[in-house]
């Protein structure tokens, strides 16, 4: 009976499969069952896409001691497709002396890659669309698309405001791709595997207790590649106003922000597989367990996008590259010795893997001091701004 | 191969999210960095120094109200001294007290508005900015259960003040009283020690001592700057001399220390609020006789108070007419703004943004 | 003697991340407090009695069309046009117009006022689809024991004994 409940979703599949083969010639029952759970995959997406948006809204709004949109729907629970159907009729705007085309372009290369990565992603023992032996290399080199197309979008707007914001864009991204691969490699060599599906198999203990740098790493460097508080310099409001998408509107801008929002929620996945385990929960059927985890993970994102301000960019990259990627390096070293000694990586070490990253971090973050640099009142050579 | 660079120029404003109004900043930019930065300003200027010479002096509060709206009533005060020095009107003992818990209040609601839009010039997404105004809100509805309205109060007259307080309004005023310590501590808690907050403010914009007393700027921005400089100490009005309060200084003069100047400042608002509730002195509140179209003596007189951006003073010639002859306001943030070229120089586009907000200028005082 | 509080040092090393812990611990707390927004049409706060608002309340037995209200307007938004009514050969207003699209609600007409004739009106909800619908005349101001909501802002006494016009608070 218990099998049954925590295998439902893989039964249910199977069931198809089997009723599909029965009738249908292979390669038709093949592409049928195919392209019926790509259709299935894309809708809870999109649908758990949504769910975020108004999740985002209706609890920052609680961290901020207000309501919320509460007009449509009961409790405002309408409110992201009201916003789907006004953007959809939305006027589409391509600045004069924009690039049309890679104007274009752009919405569409963002989103697909927002889409394409989760093709991998285990949602239960079995249940993953494509199980790929190499999994976590295809989530970094997808997820790494999608700034071309930040850049591009960027670019083609002809606006000085979204070009800022896609040159921050490219720096940002690229910087902080770096210290995510690092800090998987660890959970890598804990797992001994590249597949998702093998390492949610191996985390007797969620792997944030033994890779706690890991994780605050991995989560760090995601949130930036989210272009969440405290790193979303490339739409940085209060700074550039909107970034890269400032010129944005209507259906296409609407790309850009359910490609977020789906990013967000890749990385609320990637987290929970990664680092909680995945689907796994004592007691709870995994198709329980990993949206549990997953709104966990995300209401860690909204606590912190609510609390703190923003990193100025050149602090943002002493960060990756002074802050993380030290760390990163440590991070592994630190696993590789550890499992060279022990021949192995038994669950106690979770005892000493804790304090030492506190240690770690707290040490690291001592050597970051603030220089306080005097005003130069003295008239500096400066082009004027009348004369440019 | 040598690649060809360019600094280009970016106007932020007059329509930009954190400009606080309508402001314009032309900015010439090396990547990031500014290489100068020119502000432009006028865009909401609505004559009011000349509006005020076609009006009576009662009238002309009105336009007081709409010069620095975040603090009206110090707008307020500062005109209603300078008519009663010119013309010499006295005021009940009981409108002055009144006159203090109101100007202050209004600096604590003004200082609450200023940080919560500060943090947000720092990135953070509204909370501090919701915290504060829930605060806010609660000074505002003081007001108008004293004036009827929220903004732009016209509470002052010359001679006093237009109403008593009404009785709802001590139970009011000492619950917000009591509570707001422990929110001052609670944004304390939230934004002082923030280690982004500090990445981001510490050192950035030193304004030093020197230039601050030269570009004569004067509130919080010249206090940050290590000069112990109140008007309410150092040229008193009201009876600021009755009540004990400390002036805070910052350090270095970053904008960092302009925030925790401000949130310092309203701790020693809410001592001063304590000790002036206590010794309310009652009785009438407006001086009998103050004719509505009012004629001033021939003469000049200048009054002026510490309001929440700094020294604001009218300036008031009269000719013997019920107009006054000449209205001149001498507007704090337009004055603290001046500095701002020299602290942006070099910064990045997001520190001028930070500067800006510590400066905490409002453009219906800049531009009037 | 000004006594004096510094409120920084010239420390610059940041900490490690626990005033960053000590802010989210203090969002985290607000996440369990009452919203202090209201959902506005529905629900609406209580007005102070002093409120200074829209739809003036004027009463055309009180008033002796002396025009100092319209004197006192620091903008000259009311238009007040009088005759002499034939049978006491008495004063009376013929036009009487407040152009609420110039008013800044500053309430000095109703205090200056001295036959406690005008008062303000308790409402804000003044959007309006014309600009001439924004004049309000006569037959609009004029006080009509129904729908009149009168504030109490000038204290003038009321101009029907006994009723308050909005509840004390
Ligand atoms: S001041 Fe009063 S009495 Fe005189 S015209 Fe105006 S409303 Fe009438
Ligand atoms: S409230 Fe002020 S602006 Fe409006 S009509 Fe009366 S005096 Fe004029």
């Amino acid at each position: 009976m218990w099998d049954t409940i925590t295998n439902l979703l893989p039964l249910v599949g199977a069931a198809l499969h089997d009723f599909l083969y029965g009738f249908l010639p292979g390669w038709l029952a093949y592409l049928l069952l195919g392209f019926i759970f790509i259709v299935i995959l894309l809708v809870s997406i999109l649908n758990t896409v949504l769910a975020f948006i108004w999740l985002e809204r209706r609890g920052i709004s609680r961290f901020q001691v207000r309501l919320g949109p509460d007009r449509v729907g009961p409790m405002g629970l309408l409110q992201p497709i009201a916003d789907a159907v006004k953007l959809m009729t939305k006027e589409d705007i391509v600045p004069a002396g924009g690039d049309r085309a890679v104007h274009y372009l752009a919405a569409v290369l963002v989103f697909v890659p927002a889409l394409l990565v989760f093709a991998v992603l285990p949602f239960a023992p079995g249940v993953v669309f494509a199980d790929l032996n190499i999994g976590i290399l295809y989530i970094i080199a997808i997820g790494s698309v999608g700034v071309i197309g930040v850049f591009m979008g960027g670019w083609a707007s002809n606006n000085k405001y979204s070009l800022m914001g896609a040159m921050r864009a490219v720096a940002q991204m690229v910087s902080y791709e770096v210290p995510m691969v690092l800090s998987v490699i660890g959970v890598v060599m804990v797992a001994q595997s590249l597949s998702l599906e093998h390492i949610v198999q191996a985390q007797e203990l969620p792997f944030i207790l033994l890779q706690p740098l890991g994780f605050f790493i991995y989560f760090a460097a995601a949130s930036a590649e989210l272009n969440r508080t405290p790193m979303d310099l490339l739409e940085a409001e209060s700074e550039i106003i909107a970034g890269y998408h400032v010129e944005y509107s209507g259906m296409k801008f609407a790309l850009f922000f359910l490609a977020e929002y789906a990013n967000a929620l890749a990385v609320s996945i990637i987290v929970s597989t990664l680092f909680l385990g995945g689907w796994k929960l004592p007691l709870v059927p995994p198709y329980i367990a990993l949206p549990l985890k997953i709104f966990a993970v995300f209401g860690l994102m909204l606590w912190i996008r609510s609390t703190l301000p923003r990193l100025r960019v050149d602090q943002l990259m002493g960060f990756a590259w002074k802050g993380l990627l030290p760390i990163a390096l440590l991070n592994i070293f630190i696993t590789g010795g550890e499992l060279l000694i022990f021949k192995g990586y038994p669950s106690w070490l979770a005892l000493v893997n804790i304090p030492l990253a506190a240690l770690i971090l707290f040490i690291w973050s001592r050597l970051f001091t603030i220089k306080i640099r005097a005003t130069a009142t003295s008239a500096r050579p400066a082009p004027s701004a009348r004369n440019v | 191969m040598e690649l060809r660079t360019q600094p280009f120029m970016v106007n932020i404003g007059p329509q930009h999210p954190s400009t606080h109004g309508v402001f314009r900043l032309r900015v010439i930019f090396d990547g990031e960095t500014i290489v100068d930065l020119e502000p432009v300003f006028g865009y909401l200027h609505r004559g009011l120094e000349k509006l005020g010479e076609g009006r009576t002096y009662t009238q002309c509060l009105t336009l007081t109200d709409r010069q620095d709206y975040l603090s009206a009533m110090n707008n307020n005060l500062a005109y209603v001294l300078a008519v009663e020095k010119l013309g010499g009107i006295p005021v009940p003992p009981q409108a002055t007290q009144v006159r203090v818990l109101v100007s202050e209040l209004q600096r604590i609601a003004s200082h609450l508005f200023a940080i919560g839009a500060f943090i947000n010039d720092l990135g953070a997404f509204f909370s501090p900015f919701m915290y504060m105004l829930r605060e806010r809100e609660k000074i505002t509805d003081l007001f108008e259960m004293l004036c009827g309205q929220r903004l732009t109060h016209n509470f002052l007259r010359i001679g006093g003040l237009s109403h008593d307080l009404p009785p709802e309004f001590m139970p009011a005023l000492r619950a917000l009283i009591d509570s707001m310590p422990r929110f001052i501590d609670e944004y304390d808690q939230l934004l002082s020690d923030n280690e982004i907050i500090w990445a981001r403010s510490k050192g950035v914009g030193v304004l030093p001592r020197d230039l601050a007393i030269n570009a004569s700027a004067s509130g919080p921005v010249l206090r940050g700057s290590g000069v112990a400089w109140d008007l309410r100490q150092a040229d008193p009005y009201l009876n600021y001399p009755q009540f004990q309060f400390d002036i805070p200084i910052g350090a270095n003069g970053d904008a960092y220390d302009r925030f925790r100047v401000r949130l310092e400042e309203m701790r020693q608002s809410v001592r001063i609020i304590k000790q002036a509730m206590e010794s309310l002195p009652g009785g009438p509140v407006m001086t009998p006789d103050v004719n509505l179209a009012l004629r001033l003596p021939k003469g000049e007189a200048y009054a002026h108070v510490e309001s929440p951006r700094g020294e604001l003073g009218y300036y008031l010639v009269s000719d013997g007419s019920i107009n006054p002859y000449r209205f001149k306001v001498r507007a704090p943030s337009f004055i603290n703004l001046t500095t701002l070229r020299e602290l942006c120089l070099g910064w990045k586009l997001a520190d001028a943004i930070v500067i800006l907000g510590s400066i905490d200028i409002v453009l219906g005082e800049v531009d009037r | 003697m000004p006594t004096l509080e510094r409120v920084s040092t010239k420390e610059t090393r940041i900490g490690a991340g626990l005033g960053i812990l000590k802010g989210m611990l203090v969002t985290f707390k607000h996440l369990f407090r009452a919203p202090f927004t209201v959902p506005y049409p529905e629900k609406r706060l209580p007005l102070p009695r002093r409120f200074r608002g829209y739809e003036f309340v004027w009463s055309r037995e009180r008033c002796t069309v002396c025009l100092t209200c319209a004197k006192a307007c620091p903008h000259g938004v009311i238009r007040i046009q009088s005759r002499l009514a034939p049978p006491e050969s008495q004063w009376q207003a013929e036009k009487f117009e407040i152009d609420i699209g110039l008013c800044i609600f500053c309430g000095l007409c109703v205090e200056s006022c001295p036959y406690d004739a005008i008062f303000m009106g308790t409402q804000f909800e003044l959007a309006n689809y014309q600009r001439g619908g924004l004049v309000r005349g006569i037959e609009k101001i004029q006080y009509n024991p129904a729908t009149s909501r009168a504030s109490d802002y000038s204290e003038h006494p009321p101009l029907e004994p006994g009723r308050l016009l909005l509840p004390k608070q």
